[in-house]
């Protein structure tokens, strides 16, 4: 069709209505790019166009013009030959012309044949001196001339400087046209940002130096917020990389990635390995930056790409020990990055002696040590918490304590890197960070250390003794405690003896001496309110003490040593390790958990073996009035961490002046039993007199270890 | 009538009106219309006027609640793009303002609604010529007929054909004059006949 139509268009070209020609000139465009043999035919016709003054016309043949160029060599070059000059004068017209109302657009007359015009001359210089030549003056006029303020201006300057790039060079021209780009790359409309970078894509090639004046501004826009911008940017920079910027750029890239969006990551990654693999200079620097990329966005580096981080990692044998030691580092904060773990997983296979061993290390690197022990011990017990208690329990009070404090004083200083933090018996104490530490069983990596002045609060609780003068109830339990158990065991009693000899006791319980300086210490705070036993007690005691040791607990007895055992580690910024040796059995003083003046509220405690989470309590109300209590209802309130029952209360009425309790069985579930203590809000209500009465508090006294 | 909605919601955007310059099949039109409303619609309203999508750059702008968009070639100048879609609206503008009261009268597709409608892309450029799809919707006096006229005078074959306004006025005036003409002599004829064969 097209061929048949071809001399009908042909005439239609030079029709005397200027609407017709240039629906002809459009339609023969259609003709040559579908049959471009047939160009030939319309090169004259074409090039009469040219002449034209309509406008409308103008633009549809320079348009023809151009694309004729573009499919026949014999057409580019007659236009080559013939044409140039007229057009050159033809825009130089168009650019001096005045104000011409139909055609004007903010101020420019006809942009389009502007662009157009240039277009044609873009396409008739390229590659020919001469005609680029001719051209020179009208380009620079333009460049120059060009108002920049509307988007027409810009339109025009944006081809002239896609024209003077693509021509033969002219040391002059070029330097106009990156300093437009360069204005444009400062310009704050996005539009503008964007056709700049694309530009200068096309001018690296040819004046790489001048582009990379501008690199900082070129990275600011792989920031910016448009994600059209941001890709052009992104593809610039890696046109610019070369052997003296990778550094730089590969950091600047490698900090954006971490904060940029999720699509945007894929694209950046990729370039960044590519980048990286191209160009690092030594291969420490590409193994440093492709951890780094790994672990900012490991999943989203393709497999090819770390297959060859692999390769290379495998041929750096001087770096083999620095890529396992940054490669374990780096999982331990980015585990969660698929492609980091597996090749962090290879590498540490590979090398691991290095990893421990330290070989082969480089200055930059600090020390790891590694408590092989202590992390095995560690991951068994993370993995079965369950093992925790029995392995404690297990194990025999005094062998742990004499364990502990070889073991505190053969470990060299050095600290588990698995954890910073230190760790905690299960029925015991955090330890604060102050001195390198090392335990047997590193249960917990994230306690916050307690300080010292919180171990006196757990001595607190560990002895039922309060610090504080406001409680007296605790003394008085320590007291009935130690009477209760003096009385069962027919032993004459003189009050109950200080601490500190409650301290002795224990002291003298175990064979590590140092610990008792520190309970030397502990007493002192603890001396002044406590009362003592006697001696003669006190050894009976340490008699049964000693005989508690190691039996499990007993249920239906009142469990009553005068001191619980547990398993402390006490840290002191002077010395490694304290334990205060305890029975590990399941054994703690009552308490009165609650008196006022009318009401008195006692708690017994016991544990089943091997559930140590679990607390049985038995409580006990006494009345301290003449008056008969009615209605009596005991209510209780946990913390979150604590589960609590009630069994029924034995009755609902208590006598008068103690002359008869009411017993209620309560069981507590602390899941975290270890890390925190009981803590309980009580409220009592019953009536008295007539009257109703309401008594609320809170139990802080709980032993600890419950 | 629904009010105007602002940008974002693909599904409140129509197209009103598409041109196609380079063949695709109905399937094909679909998609890509479904593809580019997507995209264009959820660009927010500070970034810049170009989206780079199958290889081709999108230009859009967006008039009140229309959005104009073409497609073209990577070789083609951006920036002179928006310039002929700008050209475009204000020849649109200029017509129907003009005529805005008898298009009234005469409206032959009433059904255009405030919505947000999307888009339009033309593609200039040389080998690979896609479509244009043009939506106009605020000025309600709108016929899509005449829009379509009124593109072809613009741009033929994806190819700017006429940069004055004033011609292009001019022509689609015309066109209207031949039209009512027609228009007379169709019913004076159809009054002959009915004449005739009483």
């Amino acid at each position: 069709m097209a061929r048949d139509l071809a001399p009908e268009v042909e005439r239609l070209l030079q029709f005397r209505d200027p609407n017709i020609r240039k629906k002809a000139a459009l339609c023969t465009i259609r003709i040559i790019k579908k049959v471009p043999d047939l160009a030939e035919n319309f090169i004259n016709p074409a090039a009469a166009l040219l002449k034209e003054k309509h406008h409308g016309v103008l633009i549809t043949g320079v348009q023809l013009c151009t694309d004729m160029c573009k499919v026949s060599t014999e057409a580019l070059e007659y236009f080559r030959k013939k044409c140039i000059d007229g057009l050159v004068k033809v825009l130089k017209d168009l650019a001096n012309s005045p104000y011409a109302p139909e055609y004007d657009v903010s101020g420019i007359t006809d942009p389009f044949l502007h662009i157009r015009l240039l277009k044609l001359l873009h396409v008739l210089g390229q590659g020919d001196a001469e005609a680029s030549d001719a051209m020179n003056d009208i380009l620079a006029q333009v460049a120059t001339k060009t108002e920049s303020n509307k988007n027409a201006g810009n339109a025009i300057l944006y081809e002239c400087v896609a024209t003077i790039m693509s021509i033969e060079d002219n040391g002059g021209l070029r330097v106009l046209a990156v300093n437009i780009l360069g204005r444009f790359l400062s310009s704050r409309d996005n539009n503008i940002r964007y056709v700049a970078l694309n530009m200068l894509m096309k001018a690296i090639s040819l004046d790489s130096q001048a582009v990379q004046r501008h690199r900082a501004t070129i990275l600011e826009c792989v920031k910016d917020s448009d994600a059209s911008i941001r890709k052009r940017a992104l593809e610039l920079v890696y046109l610019l990389v070369n052997e003296s910027n990778v550094k730089a750029l590969t950091k600047e890239l490698v900090d954006y990635l971490e904060v940029s969006d999720e699509e945007f990551k894929g694209d950046l990654t990729a370039k960044i390995c590519s980048i990286v693999e191209k160009f690092s200079p030594e291969k420490i620097l590409y193994i440093d930056q492709m951890v780094k990329v790994l672990s900012e966005a490991g999943n989203y580096v393709k497999d090819e790409v770390w297959h060859a981080l692999i390769i290379v990692i495998t041929n750096a044998s001087n770096l083999h020990g620095y890529t396992a030691r940054a490669l374990y580092k780096a999982v331990q904060t980015a585990g969660e990055q698929e492609t980091l773990v597996r090749v962090a997983v290879w590498c540490i296979g590979e090398y691991g002696e290095m990893l421990v061993t330290n070989a082969g290390m480089l200055d930059v690197e600090d020390p790891i040590t590694l408590q092989q022990r202590a992390i095995e011990f560690n991951s068994i017990i993370e993995k079965h918490e369950k093992i925790r208690s029995a392995l404690v329990e297990r194990m025999p009070v005094l062998d742990e304590a004499t364990y502990s404090g070889r073991r505190a004083g053969s470990m060299p200083a050095a600290v588990s890197t698995s954890q910073g933090a230190l760790p905690k018996m299960p029925n015991g104490v955090a330890k604060p960070t102050s001195a390198p530490l090392v335990d047997l069983l590193d249960l917990s990596s994230d306690d916050i250390p307690a300080t010292s002045s919180s171990g006196g609060d757990f001595l607190q609780d560990l002895l039922g003794v309060d610090l504080s003068p406001a409680s007296q109830g605790t003394n008085q339990t320590q007291k009935s405690g130690t009477d209760v158990l003096l009385d069962l065991l027919s032993i004459g009693t003189p009050p109950a003896q200080s601490s500190s000899s409650m301290l002795d006791m224990l002291s003298s319980g175990q064979d590590n001496k140092s610990s008792e300086g520190m309970i030397d210490k502990l007493a002192s705070p603890s001396a002044p309110s406590a009362q003592a036993s006697s001696p003669v007690a006190s050894s009976s005691m340490m008699d049964l003490l000693d005989g508690f040791g190691s039996s499990p607990s007993l249920p239906g007895m009142i469990h009553l040593i005068s001191l619980p055992r547990h398993n402390y580690h006490f840290c002191s910024t002077l010395t490694p390790l304290f334990s205060v040796a305890e029975t590990n059995g399941p054994t703690y003083p009552s308490i009165v958990a609650f008196e006022s003046g009318s009401l008195k509220m006692t708690f017994n405690f016991s544990k089943e073996p091997g559930n140590l989470q679990t607390t049985l309590i038995e409580a006990q109300f006494a009345n301290k009035s003449p008056d008969i209590y009615s209605n009596f209802v005991f209510q209780a309130a946990v913390p979150k961490f604590l589960q609590l029952q009630l069994d029924p209360a034995s009755s609902n009425t208590l006598p008068a002046s103690g002359n008869g309790s009411i017993t209620q069985k309560l069981r507590i579930s602390n899941s975290q039993h270890g890390k925190k203590s009981l803590v309980m809000r009580i409220r009592i209500s019953y009536k008295a007199n007539g009257k109703d009465v309401l008594e609320e508090g809170q139990i802080n006294n709980f032993p600890g270890g419950l | 009538m629904a009010s105007p909605v602002r940008g974002g919601n693909s599904r409140q955007g129509k197209v009103r009106l598409t041109k196609w310059y380079s063949p695709y099949s109905q399937k094909e039109r679909t998609k890509v219309i479904r593809e580019l409303s997507g995209m264009i619609l959820s660009r927010g309203p500070k970034l810049c006027n170009f989206v780079e999508w199958r290889g081709y750059k999108v230009v859009y702008k967006r008039y009140a609640s229309l959005y104009f968009c073409m497609c073209i070639d990577q070789d083609e100048n951006e920036l002179e793009i928006l310039e002929i879609i700008h050209h475009f609206v204000e020849i649109l503008d200029r017509y129907f303002g003009s005529v805005c009261e008898l298009d009234l009268i005469f409206n032959f597709h009433k059904a255009l609604c405030y919505e947000l409608s999307i888009i339009l892309p033309v593609a200039l450029g040389r080998t690979r010529i896609i479509y244009a799809l043009f939506i106009y919707g605020s000025i309600a006096s709108m016929a899509f007929q005449e829009a379509y006229y009124i593109l072809d005078e613009i741009l033929i074959a994806g190819e700017l054909q006429e940069s004055s306004k004033k011609t292009v006025a001019r022509l689609i005036a015309a066109q209207d004059s031949l039209v009512e003409a027609a228009k007379e002599q169709e019913s004076s004829i159809s009054n002959m006949i009915a004449q005739a064969t009483k």
